[in-house]
């Protein structure tokens, strides 16, 4: 069964915001990474990158297909998780604990058209 | 509406991900790709194949008319050989790949692919006018499982009975279960050792849940069909075959003898070989993890050169590679990238096979 951990914002593309002062640490959900299976490569943008609510900032990769990452809250990318180039399959293992990429927000109003993990869990019930 | 193999409710009630194959409803995997695939290499799959067409061939004429729409040769072939080839249009693109099976003098039965069904019974039909033959299209009525990897051969012999230890590598024969007559081959499409299986819905059933009661097999998906496959070098219609590429292209020629009197494409075959082709399909070793996939573009020095046929991060090895359909004119070692979303990936041209094939011939 998929975890829906509390005090996170999620996205309907299944990424997570977890909120450190006015960094995004983001990710993908639990629920996310039931779904692709084994993850096999993490498509990662560059610290300095800059991307607007919704654009897509990189992809998962499974055996089988790619999907892409969007951006749930618009800033400035900080850092990257760089143990997800050698070892991908962290985020099977905890998705919530290995998060991919660090922004720092342009605009933190932007997290109210996120959902919290109760409406999150039922958004993804009814997939 | 997609059509369902008579093992459909038996992949709904493993909690199989299913999804649409070659026009049929089938199961990508059950537990996990990688799982699955790895039990293939390592003991033993079962896949269901039912999706398959067959074909059976008879006649006066049968082993002449065969050998006109087919690539390889079976004249005078021996009792219960089985042939690897293509059928091909005249230009020399290819109508479909299968398999051929000696099932007795002028006596084939051809297993052609799912999504190639209905194209291909109406072009071996068209192409019979004229031959003392008669074409009998079975697909409705086999169902078909292939048992895969180093273990099949004990489990076929010791949970189905069926005595499959003599068939030697590419070879078939019938064999009598439950007043029915059934093929074996020893067969398959995973580089390991296995057999295919062809018999009707209820005897496939039947066998399928022997060998899942038995604990000895694990249920495979097409999800690792085409992962083992594609390590071994395997082509899939659709991909390393298509109307416009053609064997001498897919570097499948010693499937194609040229030296037989006649067949359907051979002048465009010969020639293809003679003059050269532009495109060919090579394999690519790629830099890194990153997953090269169906369409992604193939660049030398920044230009495009070709484009990628299939791509996995391989299972059995850790690597990514790529087939790709590329200018002729690149040799093994050059280097190359692969465009893949915004970036690209330093690779190297190599053969396309990745893994070795573990066959017991």
């Amino acid at each position: 069964m998929a975890k829906f951990e509390d005090g996170l914002y999620y996205s309907e593309t299944h990424e997570y915001v977890r909120v450190e002062g006015n960094i995004a640490v983001i990710g993908i959900s639990d629920y996310a990474q039931h779904a692709l299976g084994t993850v096999v490569y993490v498509d990662m943008p560059e610290v300095d990158d800059e991307f607007e609510a919704g654009d897509e900032f990189g992809a998962v990769e499974s055996v089988k297909a790619a999907s892409d990452l969007n951006c749930p809250v618009g800033g400035t990318v900080v850092e990257v998780n760089e143990a997800l180039e050698d070892e991908p399959g962290l985020l099977n293992k905890d998705a919530f604990a290995n998060w991919i990429i660090k922004v720092e927000m342009s605009d933190a109003s932007e997290l109210d058209d996120l959902m919290d993990a109760k409406a999150y869990e039922e958004f993804c019930s009814k997939e | 509406m997609n059509k369902r193999t008579c093992l459909y409710e038996k992949h709904e009630a493993l909690g199989a991900l299913i999804s649409p194959f070659g026009g049929f409803d089938m199961p990508i995997q059950y537990s996990s790709i990688i799982e699955e695939h790895n039990a293939v290499r390592q003991h033993c799959g079962v896949f269901d194949v039912s999706h398959m067409g067959e074909v059976r061939v008879t006649g006066n004429e049968a082993e002449k008319y065969v050998n006109h729409i087919f690539t390889n040769d079976i004249k005078d072939a021996p009792l219960g050989k089985v042939y690897y080839g293509m059928m091909c249009y005249p230009h020399g693109g290819v109508v479909d790949d299968l398999l051929v099976y000696k099932m007795g003098e002028n006596d084939f039965f051809l297993v052609i692919n799912a999504a190639n069904i209905d194209k291909d019974v109406a072009w071996i039909n068209e192409q019979a006018q004229g031959y003392d033959v008669k074409i009998d299209h079975q697909s409705d009525y086999y169902g078909q499982i292939a048992v895969q990897g180093p273990e099949a051969e004990a489990v076929v012999e010791e949970v189905l009975h069926l005595a499959c230890k003599e068939l030697v590598f590419y070879t078939t024969k019938e064999m009598e279960v439950e007043g029915e007559t059934i093929i074996v081959s020893r067969t398959g499409y995973t580089g390991e050792d296995g057999f295919e299986i062809y018999a009707s819905h209820g005897l496939i059933c039947k066998m399928w849940y022997a060998l899942m009661a038995s604990g000895r097999c694990v249920p495979c998906g097409l999800g690792c069909r085409d992962t083992l496959r594609f390590e071994v070098g395997l082509p899939l219609y659709g991909d390393e075959l298509s109307d416009s590429i053609s064997p001498v292209m897919a570097g499948l020629s010693m499937f194609c003898k040229l030296d037989k009197e006649e067949f359907i494409g051979k002048e465009a075959l010969a020639q293809q070989k003679q003059e050269g082709v532009s495109q060919r399909l090579r394999g690519i070793e790629l830099e890194g993890n990153a997953v090269p996939r169906h369409g992604y573009t193939v660049l030398k020095d920044g230009k495009p050169v070709g484009e990628v046929t299939t791509g996995y991060r391989l299972i059995s090895v850790e690597k990514s590679c790529a087939v790709a359909l590329v200018d002729a004119s690149l040799r093994l070692g050059d280097t190359v990238e692969v465009q893949i979303r915004k970036k690209t990936f330093p690779g190297v041209i190599t053969k396309k096979i990745f893994y070795d094939k573990h066959y017991k011939k």
